[in-house]
């Protein structure tokens, strides 16, 4: 009985251990990021392999999504005779959710696991303990480039992801099923708002590129340094990530879209 | 001539470390003078490496005090500590080079991040060090295709790009062939005589150390143990340098990890 008590315990002030250490990181990331926006060659670097390299997977899941909601969207609308609001709905739902989350969603498992593996190995071969001994802060060299290069490259990509996918509805909607083409553009132009839409989408993203960034960073900055210890890194990357992207939507779209209209 | 201070580079006074709740360091007293080579040796797990944790101001000691070139290092402040390691160069175990950077640009990272000298001046300076350890051929390679000596050898290139006053090396020898061996020893030698560094290698590679330091300090049960010369360590008739020396799995360094007695566990009470 008292074994499980403390067992109980245990496992929650553990917990509330490591979010007090991801929280004093983060701090400690925020505090060296001037030093490290300087550095444009490292962030370069890092948005190649974070952003870039993730182009083809976003640009590819986004048309296939657009597409996709477009045979469901069109197959809903034309009940209520309203098929040629086939682009709103596809352009909003994008906009407003699917671009931010899924991008992020993708980014999490395609660049953010590759980003824990690559500090975790660093840790685990001492190559953050030799910068650290020539007098070069880990913190500024390695983990705020990445960071910075998750929180830019995330709305660059969902807005790719959203444009890709706008491109896929237009080809299922307008070329394959026949809505009327301008319809399908003037009723999105109509319907979509910049400061509303748009920028909330934006700022979603944003969000999520910090989340991801930091968690990423975090679990391989702390991984413990065996090969099982960077498994399980690269894991809870993907899983705490993707988590926090779904909680943190909640949460932004309560606050960006309850009450309007 | 000015009259010469006893120039002593590192000193630690009565220095207690552990790990949780695993002490390491039971009060260490030494001193290390300017220019010396001195090696720390022991058993594994002995505290060698933590000691160099503690001079590089990586780990912080519960007590005791830790001075490097008149720097009292557990209290510095992050940019003092830096100050500080600027002159003080780490050779690693399995040498820890940059896998994402060639050997030239491993080399030219101390430079590139604490000097503003132009390319050009960079390059001239890589190529001397990487010439010194015999590696300049060897510019354009990636860390995993180089032998484990190579490897280490860039590591040494690195460490002293920046000339450093102190150098400190972690088991420069684990796992190297006997000619690596011979070769990083005689660069250690080498080096430190050119530049003038004050050495500290922790090893077990008894027959190297003994070739190499002016000193050999002898770790056992957190503390020194002895603080010998090489000569002496041949002819010591000491348990412990005797077992060490000559390889016993039994001795003053139990072959076996504490537990409890043999028949007890295997019959049951």
């Amino acid at each position: 009985m008292m074994a499980s008590i403390e067992a109980l315990g245990r496992f929650f002030t553990s917990r509330l251990e490591r979010l007090g250490l991801a929280a004093r990181f983060s701090g400690a990331v925020f505090l060296v990021l001037w030093v490290s926006i300087r550095r444009a060659t490292l962030i370069i670097r890092e948005l190649y392999f974070s952003g870039v390299r993730s182009l083809s997977i976003i640009a590819v899941s986004g048309l296939f999504v657009g597409m996709v909601l477009a045979v469901q969207g069109y197959e809903v609308l034309q009940r209520y005779g309203s098929s040629e609001s086939l682009g709103v709905i596809v352009a909003l739902s994008l906009v407003r959710e699917l671009g931010p989350v899924v991008t992020a969603l993708l980014f999490a498992g395609r660049a953010s696991s590759a980003v824990t593996a690559e500090i975790a190995l660093m840790r685990a071969t001492e190559q953050l303990a030799a910068m650290d001994m020539m007098a070069v802060d880990p913190l500024s060299r390695v983990v705020a480039p990445r960071f910075l290069a998750a929180v830019l490259s995330m709305p660059l990509l969902a807005a790719i992801f959203t444009s890709a996918g706008i491109c896929g509805a237009w080809i299922i909607g307008v070329k394959l099923i026949g809505i009327d083409d301008g319809a399908f553009w003037s009723q999105m132009q109509a319907n979509v708002d910049v400061r509303i839409d748009v920028l909330n989408g934006l700022l979603k993203s944003i969000v999520f590129g910090t989340a991801v960034g930091l968690i990423s960073v975090f679990e391989g900055y702390f991984a413990v340094p065996t090969s099982e210890g960077i498994a399980s890194a690269t894991t809870r990357t993907v899983v705490i990530s993707s988590l926090s992207v779904l909680l943190l939507d909640l949460v932004l779209t309560v606050m960006m879209f309850r009450g309007l209209s | 001539m000015a009259s010469r201070e006893p120039s002593s580079m590192i000193t630690m006074k009565g220095v207690r470390f552990s790990y949780a709740d695993r002490p390491v360091l039971n009060g260490i007293d030494l001193t290390i003078a300017k220019g010396e080579i001195v090696a720390v040796m022991g058993g594994s797990g002995g505290g060698k490496t933590t000691l160099l944790g503690l001079i590089a101001g990586r780990l912080k000691p519960q007590s005791g005090s830790v001075i490097v070139d008149g720097l009292d290092v557990p209290h510095l402040k992050k940019s003092e500590l830096y100050g500080l390691r600027r002159r003080i160069g780490m050779l690693f175990q399995f040498g820890a080079l940059f896998t994402d950077l060639n050997v030239f640009d491993n080399v030219a990272f101390p430079y590139r991040e604490q000097t503003d000298l132009p390319e050009a001046m960079i390059r001239t300076l890589v190529l001397m060090k990487l010439e010194a350890v015999g590696l300049r051929g060897a510019h354009d390679l990636m860390p995993a295709e180089l032998s484990g000596g190579m490897a280490r050898r860039v590591a040494l290139a690195r460490a002293v790009a920046l000339d450093p006053s102190v150098m400190l090396y972690d088991e420069p020898f684990t796992g190297l062939d006997p000619i690596s061996v011979g070769i990083i020893g005689r660069l250690i030698k080498r080096l430190n005589r050119a530049l003038g560094m004050t050495s500290i290698i922790v090893t077990h590679d008894l027959n190297e150390t003994l070739r190499l330091a002016d000193r050999v300090i002898v770790l056992s049960a957190g503390q020194v143990h002895r603080d010998m010369n090489p000569e002496d360590i041949r002819a010591t008739d000491d348990p412990f340098i005797r077992q060490f020396a000559d390889g016993l799995p039994d001795g003053p360094v139990p072959f076996h990890y504490p537990s409890i007695d043999y028949v007890t566990e295997v019959m049951g009470p």
